[in-house]
């Protein structure tokens, strides 16, 4: 996703000028990006004329949609919970979601292991964005609105957790979460994946994810401290 | 669950701890006694003795044998929770290796380091925490005093005065008065009236709705406010008043005996009264000559060590600390951060900077929940605030359920962090 942000809408900018900002900048190749429709979502998804809901919703006019937001399709609470947060489907959050839909919304029924090729992704977003409304030469409209770079490099994800330190840093965590994983109202977060674990810490940390507290909690939470949490959580699923 | 942190920890590491245990670990094992078993005292004692795996003698003193929440009861008064769900009882503690002694503690003898109980005994200790919770402060609204709370409950300490609060109101006559006196500040769960007043009108609204309510506040503004007046104003249209200070909402007495709460000179007859005095330390912390001329015990930003003695840390309700409110969630914070440096000082263990956080949720109606919260950190007097957030008015019904969901979530959550 960084690598995506970086190569195809602006180079290490924060704040884009309205003149750059105005310019269409190219997402990724359309056509191309049929061709990874085809592959990687059609079984699931239609897109285009008399798309219809089929084991995923349909997909026409997704940008700027909130998540979970179609009345006649059943989603999971998961997803429900993001789109009252607010997460809305903008182009940074879509290609979040395609590259590891768990990692953007934890307990997604939707059962796809992600795209990790950024160009591939680029391409595909490009190819969707035909079917919603094309904001492009509105610079302030959601889709090509950006908000800051998420730059969790490879070293993030290599921090070695220190589970001792992770133990302590819980004892924030458990008022609210579970040790034993018992999840109603609030979810569990015990046995995740560590990577999952700290990109989704560092997704709340940019307000990439919606919901306060979780923005709150991670704000202060320094990189070795998010890995400090993921190792320990891991580990108390293993016991 | 049980922890057992050698399963995952490096052999190097361990190693360490063991050697590096100061001297206190002689022949004995280093004393901690913790005075109350609240969500302050309850989750100190919990995590001292889980994180040490019995390297520490933990002591827990607490009267009751059940402990009912004070977080929660007004969803109750409601008729969103059960009696019985708001109580909890120490087995599991006493499981993870705490001795559980339910007495009173009576006294400190902060020379000899023991604590005196009701029954005599004396218990010595190398830390002590107090977490006692308030008291009220006499005479703060004139005519009422603890004598009165069975005419004009206070309900302001869960138990068995919420529930005759609750009977109180609901064979209150058609069309009766509910007047509440709101404490001051500093004073327990903040936005506790607010949600009180909430709870009472949905309660109303069904069974009585030409009752009407007052509240009499002495405050100019109060936690949640604009939500709290914005929520009466859609769920119980005219059914609440708040008098505050500019009319005299500071200038309160009431005659239980007549039901008559006078404010400002005029005499108002009500139905059912809560007082909700002025608030303190628990006694037991003035007892023991840790409190300020408030009332309150303050404490070091760092780590709730009483400024009045070293081997003394003071959690939660009753200590005098800065920025966070007095709440169940914000004594569970604070009780970690204090774990951790007993257990450090002690044993040898590693001690971590503090990190202090809270959140508040309250019900206004069904299904309509919100939410206020902050991070804390310690400042060089006090603890400050460093985040903070809270529900917006006009927000859709899907997320005020979502955030009452949520409520119920923490609450499973801190009451099993607790007692579980």
């Amino acid at each position: 996703m960084r690598a995506f942000l970086q190569r195809f809408l602006f180079i290490g900018a924060l704040v884009v000028p309205m003149e750059l900002a105005a310019q269409a900048i190219p997402i990724g190749d359309a056509v191309a990006g049929a061709e990874v429709y085809r592959r990687e979502c059609a079984s699931c998804h239609q897109i285009g004329e008399d798309a219809q809901h089929r084991i995923g919703p349909h997909l026409n006019r997704i940008f700027d949609r909130g998540a979970g937001s179609h009345d006649d399709f059943r989603y999971s609470e998961a997803l429900l919970r993001q789109g009252r947060d607010g997460l809305r489907w903008d182009l940074r959050r879509l290609d979040a979601y395609i590259e590891n839909p768990r990692a953007l919304v934890s307990g997604t029924r939707m059962s796809y292991r992600g795209l990790s090729d950024p160009a591939r992704r680029a391409d595909l977003i490009a190819y969707m964005r035909a079917y919603s409304d094309q904001p492009q030469n509105i610079p302030e409209a959601a889709p090509t609105a950006r908000g800051r770079e998420v730059n969790l490099s490879a070293e993030i994800l290599a921090i070695e957790g220190d589970i001792e330190y992770g133990e302590y840093l819980s004892s924030e965590c458990t008022t609210c979460h579970q040790r034993s994983g018992d999840h109603a109202g609030i979810p569990g977060i015990v046995g995740w994946p560590e990577e999952d674990f700290v990109v989704a810490m560092h997704a709340y940390k940019q307000k990439l994810r919606p919901h306060e507290v979780m923005q709150s909690v991670a704000q202060r939470l320094d990189d070795e401290e998010i890995a400090a949490l993921a190792a320990y959580f891991l580990a108390l699923g293993r016991e | 669950m049980k922890l057992n942190r050698r399963s995952f920890l490096g052999t190097a590491t361990l190693a360490t701890a063991a050697l590096s245990a100061p001297a206190l670990m002689g022949q004995t094992r280093p004393r901690v006694v913790v005075i109350g078993g609240g969500s302050g005292g309850g989750t100190a004692a919990r995590y001292i003795a889980k994180d040490s795996d019995g390297a520490v003698d933990v002591t827990l003193i607490e009267p009751s044998r059940r402990y009912y929440t004070c977080y929660f009861s007004n969803l109750y008064l409601g008729g969103f929770w059960e009696y019985d769900a708001l109580g909890h009882d120490y087995g599991n503690i006493a499981r993870t290796g705490v001795n559980v002694v339910h007495d009173w503690a009576v006294g400190v003898d902060r020379d000899a380091q023991t604590v005196a109980l009701a029954s005599g005994e004396r218990v010595p200790y190398d830390r002590l925490v107090v977490a006692p919770g308030i008291d009220f402060v006499e005479g703060s609204v004139p005519g009422w005093d603890v004598s009165q709370q069975s005419l004009m409950p206070h309900a302001y300490k869960s138990g068995t005065q919420v529930q005759l609060l609750k009977h109180q109101i609901e064979t209150m006559r058609e069309g009766g008065l509910f007047v509440m006196v709101a404490p001051p500040n500093p004073y327990r769960c903040p936005p506790g009236p607010g949600e009180r007043v909430s709870m009472v009108a949905h309660m109303l609204a069904q069974s009585n709705p030409s009752a009407k309510i007052l509240v009499v506040d002495p405050k100019e503004t109060y936690s949640k406010q604009a939500l709290f007046e914005e929520g009466w104003e859609r769920h119980y249209p005219g059914m609440v008043t708040r008098i505050g200070p500019d009319f005299g909402g500071e200038n309160v007495e009431v005659r239980p005996e007549e039901m008559e709460v006078v404010i400002d000179g005029m005499v108002e007859k009500a139905d059912v009264v809560n007082v909700i005095p002025a608030q303190k330390a628990g006694k037991i912390a003035e007892l023991a000559g840790l409190t300020n001329d408030a009332g309150w015990a303050p404490v070091k930003p760092g780590d709730m060590r009483s400024t009045m003695d070293e081997n003394i840390f003071v959690l939660g309700d009753a200590s005098h600390q800065g920025a966070m409110p007095k709440s169940g969630f914000s004594a569970n914070s604070q009780a970690k951060v204090v774990a951790n440096v007993i257990r450090g000082e002690l044993t040898g263990s590693r001690i971590f900077p503090a990190r202090y956080s809270n959140t508040c949720w309250s019900l206004i109606a069904t299904d309509d929940g919100v939410k206020v919260g902050a991070t804390y950190e310690p400042g060089a007097e006090q603890i400050e605030s460093v985040t903070s957030f809270i529900s917006q008015t006009g927000e859709d019904a899907d997320l005020r359920r979502q955030t009452y969901e949520e409520s119920i979530g923490w609450y499973n959550g801190i009451v099993a962090d607790i007692f579980g």
